[in-house]
């Protein structure tokens, strides 16, 4: 077919950030999909409360501290959180380098109180169909908390090699901070339901 | 020849046009050879192959098909055991849904979407790559429990208590939950994909009312897998946990519900009719307008029920329930709702109508599908509104009126248009033309062969046959019809059969097609066929729903990419206006080591919680692989 140039688009840039990046829109789709795996195992937990007589089924109520002192830690790490992903965006490297770092003990710090939240759940996962749906749910975040580690880490190792100088690692870096955001505020309806709906 | 003018940053401005075409197809080639194979990221090569590969499981569910029918032809046949036969009927529903329907919609998008939207390769080509693996490694691990004698036997949808601890004896419902691990991680990666590449690489010029139809249909399915898909993965998941590790979920001694399987698995299964459904809908879209010889009746309608159906299909599911004991108010929503589908698909129906009336169809073997389909699918969504009523439900649940039922939906609805479709892309994908003929043959023998299978079983239903029985007694009055209907099956099988046979002669000695053999107005005719590794040489730039019918003179194009690195333009969610030079990554090994990775874990979950551990530390490392920065054009910026 005969062709006609009638567009230049020698100028526009290698690549671009938020919604301009393919990765952006990439991460909300998984976000999405992790999203909707979290409001249903939530739900299975309304639907299990509903058909039961009490509840917490045959258990005392989870101890309070340790999914506190997880909560408190990651509302608190939201804040560098943010100031990484704004250095990114300002494409500063340097500080990006000290907050990737901060952001890496971020994430290993809930991991501590959370290795004390199962033993705090007062119920085993074979005990009945309450202890199933709150070990599934913390079971589930903690995979996230580690999921996201992994990938924080790796990136933090990335930004001090030669590749830590491209753009493109900036927009990798935001999308890594959107996605820290999601497993905090992924956590927070798990932490409601499983501490303070049994004491309602 | 091409090294000595190509350096860093060379532009397709600069060059000649054979030069583009060179340089293009340096950069974007896939290499011959084993290991290039199994490193390739190109759309078009995964997408043949996930075509190809759920084509295979079609022949194989045929097959399955064909022996239940050979068992039931006559009364206290002694063909297949109970036993084996339970697995044969598990095996043909779970491998037709989750190893053929599905994927053989989503490996079309592979392929044609990209090319439709005027772009080079798929959004996350080596996801792509990840998950044509992990689709095969799934339907290798249910194969191949089959033929070892462990394959699942509880049916396609796995009820508990009988897929459960209890009554589950052995490994197979593990095989069947875990298959399901498999198939819809690879779905749910295609479906992320389709959804970025939609949102991000419309040519520029694409607004939202010039996506071509088949494309809209497979965003909103893909939005469909992102949100149902997640409910049955938590499903299996719970089900290998209650298995594997003594969980409750489904036990009622221990407050659990049986119930709950039921509905995790309907809020997934009653989308996934759509997710099969709405691509066949975008592919009659697509014929329609090519054989009727004018642009679509009702574009904005149409879209409109592709996503009134999409969200209406999530409040469905219990219909699937009413014989549970529901409580009776839930139970008129659900046939309310239930039957409200009916109206996107009443607008539908009349849109293409309308758009035959008003067009000069030709009447090429695509178009008969088409007018297969409607004919077809209507009967099927009578018996949809009849079954969404709950005291007819009730009488004929579990018989072969609802076998009937949906394969009118499933085969009339999604399988006629997909062989429809198969005729007008195979000269895209091959470069050769199918036999006309042989085509009229082809469907003579599929549509007859279809009807007179599967009407009688409405027959057979109203008349108290229950689903899934090996067997039945010679003084049930169900002899004459069932050998009817096996007879028939084979009619059925002999089209199928020619069709198979006509795609596998034609691929080598069909005529040669030329780029738009159709005279069709969307952009993958814009380009040779088959399409080059680059898919265009220069970017297409739209101004309507129709492009080569609109510029007929010359198609409008946009040129500045480099020619030495891999190079596609992302545009804007709405307007599609440029907004960045974007790299798509180049062939790499390492989707295939975390597949494989993947599939090791994953299996060995079925014998030991410990595999979650252990298995993913060498998923991490290929996934680590896969995702660090080498020395290419692709990675500078």
């Amino acid at each position: 077919m005969r062709e006609r140039v009638v567009a230049d688009l020698s100028r526009l840039p290698l690549h671009g950030l938020r919604s301009a990046s393919v990765t952006w829109w990439g991460t909300l789709a998984f976000m999405l999909i992790e999203g909707t795996g979290f409001a249903l195992v939530i739900a299975i937990y309304f639907y299990l409360m509903s058909l039961a007589a009490i509840w917490p089924l045959n258990a005392p109520p989870p101890d309070l501290l340790p999914g506190t002192v997880v909560t408190i830690i990651l509302v608190i790490s939201l804040i560098p959180n943010y100031l990484v992903s704004s250095w990114a965006e300002q494409q500063d490297l340097r500080k990006v380098r000290i907050g990737m770092v901060v952001m890496s003990a971020l994430g290993i710090a809930p991991l501590i109180p959370r290795a004390f939240e199962f033993a705090a759940l007062n119920v085993k996962w074979d005990t009945n169909a309450y202890g199933s749906v709150v070990w599934t749910l913390l079971g589930l975040h903690t995979t996230h908390i580690i999921t996201d580690l992994v990938d924080t880490l790796v990136l933090t190792a990335l930004v001090f090699t030669r590749h830590g100088r491209n753009p493109r690692r900036f927009g990798d870096v935001q999308d890594n901070c959107m996605y820290w955001n999601f497993v905090v505020a992924a956590w927070l309806p798990i932490y409601g339901c499983i501490y303070w709906i049994v004491r309602l | 020849m091409t090294e000595s003018v190509i350096g860093p940053d060379t532009r397709d401005a600069e060059l000649e046009r054979p030069l583009v075409d060179a340089a293009l197809e340096n950069t974007w080639a896939t290499a011959s050879g084993f290991w290039s194979a199994l490193a390739t990221v190109d759309h078009k090569i995964i997408g043949r192959r996930y075509i190809l590969t759920a084509f295979a499981f079609l022949a194989l569910g045929g097959v399955l098909a064909i022996l239940m029918r050979l068992q039931l032809a006559r009364p206290e046949a002694r063909l297949i055991g109970p036993d084996r036969y339970n697995q044969i009927f598990t095996m043909h529903g779970a491998n037709m849904m989750f190893l053929f329907a599905v994927p053989v919609m989503e490996a079309m998008a592979v392929y044609l979407v990209p090319l439709m939207v005027g772009t080079r390769n798929i959004a996350f080509p080596r996801l792509n790559a990840f998950s044509y693996w992990i689709y095969l490694a799934g339907g290798l691990l249910l194969w191949v429990s089959f033929v070892l004698d462990m394959g699942p036997d509880v049916g396609w949808f796995a009820y508990v208590p009988l897929s459960g601890p209890q009554y589950g004896a052995g490994k197979r419902a593990d095989i069947w939950a875990q298959m399901i691990t498999f198939t819809e991680l690879s779905a749910l990666a295609v479906a992320v994909e389709i959804v970025v590449t939609v949102f991000k690489q419309r040519a520029p010029g694409m607004t939202l009312d010039r996506i071509p139809l088949f494309v809209w249909s497979m965003l909103v399915t893909a939005f469909l897998v992102i949100l149902a898909m997640p409910s049955i993965m938590v499903a299996s998941t719970s089900l290998i946990l209650d298995r594997l590790v003594g969980t409750h979920f489904f036990n009622p001694a221990e407050g659990g519900d049986v119930l709950l399987w039921q509905h995790l698995f309907w809020f997934f299964g009653h989308p996934e009719v759509y997710i099969i459904f709405l691509p066949a809908v975008g592919m009659v879209s697509t014929l329609i307008v090519t054989f009727a010889r004018r642009p679509v009746f009702g574009y904005l309608a149409l879209v409109m029920a592709l996503i009134a159906t999409g969200i209406l299909s999530f409040g469905l599911w219990v219909h699937h329930m009413f014989v549970t004991g529901l409580p009776r108010l839930g139970e008129s929503f659900f046939t309310a709702s239930s039957m409200a589908i009916a109206i996107p698909a009443g607008v539908q129906i009349f849109c293409w109508i309308a758009t035959l009336w008003d067009g000069k169809p030709v009447w090429k073997t695509p178009l008969l599908f088409v007018i297969g389909f409607i004919f077809t699918f209507v009967i099927g969504g009578l018996s949809g509104v009849m079954v969404a009523s709950v005291p007819f439900d009730a009488q004929v649940h579990d018989t072969y009126f609802v076998v009937a039922h949906f394969h009118y939906v499933l085969i009339g609805g999604s399988v006629f248009p997909l062989i429809g479709g198969i005729y007008y892309w195979f000269p895209k994908i091959t470069g050769r033309m199918m036999s006309e003929p042989v085509g009229h043959w082809v469907f003579g023998l599929i549509f007859i062969g279809f009807n007179l299978t599967f009407f009688p079983m409405h027959i057979l239903g109203l008349q108290g046959m229950p689903r899934r029985i090996y067997t039945y007694q010679p003084d049930m009055p169900w002899h004459g019809l069932n050998l009817f209907v096996s007879a028939s099956a084979a009619v059925l099988a002999a089209g199928f059969l020619l069709f198979f046979i006509d795609a596998l002669r034609s691929a080598r000695a069909g005529l040669p097609a030329g780029a738009n053999p159709w005279d069709a107005p969307t952009l993958e005719w814009a380009t040779s066929s088959p399409p080059p590794s680059f898919n265009f040489a220069r970017i297409p730039v739209v101004y309507g729903a129709y492009p080569l019918w609109e510029q007929r003179e010359a198609l409008s194009v946009a040129d500045g990419l480099r020619v030495d690195r891999r190079e596609l333009v992302v545009t804007s969610l709405v307007a599609a206006e440029p907004e960045a030079r974007e790299s798509s990554p180049r062939n790499s090994i390492w989707p295939l080591w975390a597949a494989i990775t993947t599939t090791v874990m994953l299996i060995w979950s079925i014998f030991s919680p410990w595999a979650v551990v252990w298995g993913s530390i060498p998923v991490a490392i290929a996934l680590i692989g896969w995702f660090w920065p080498k020395r290419v054009p692709e990675d500078e910026a």
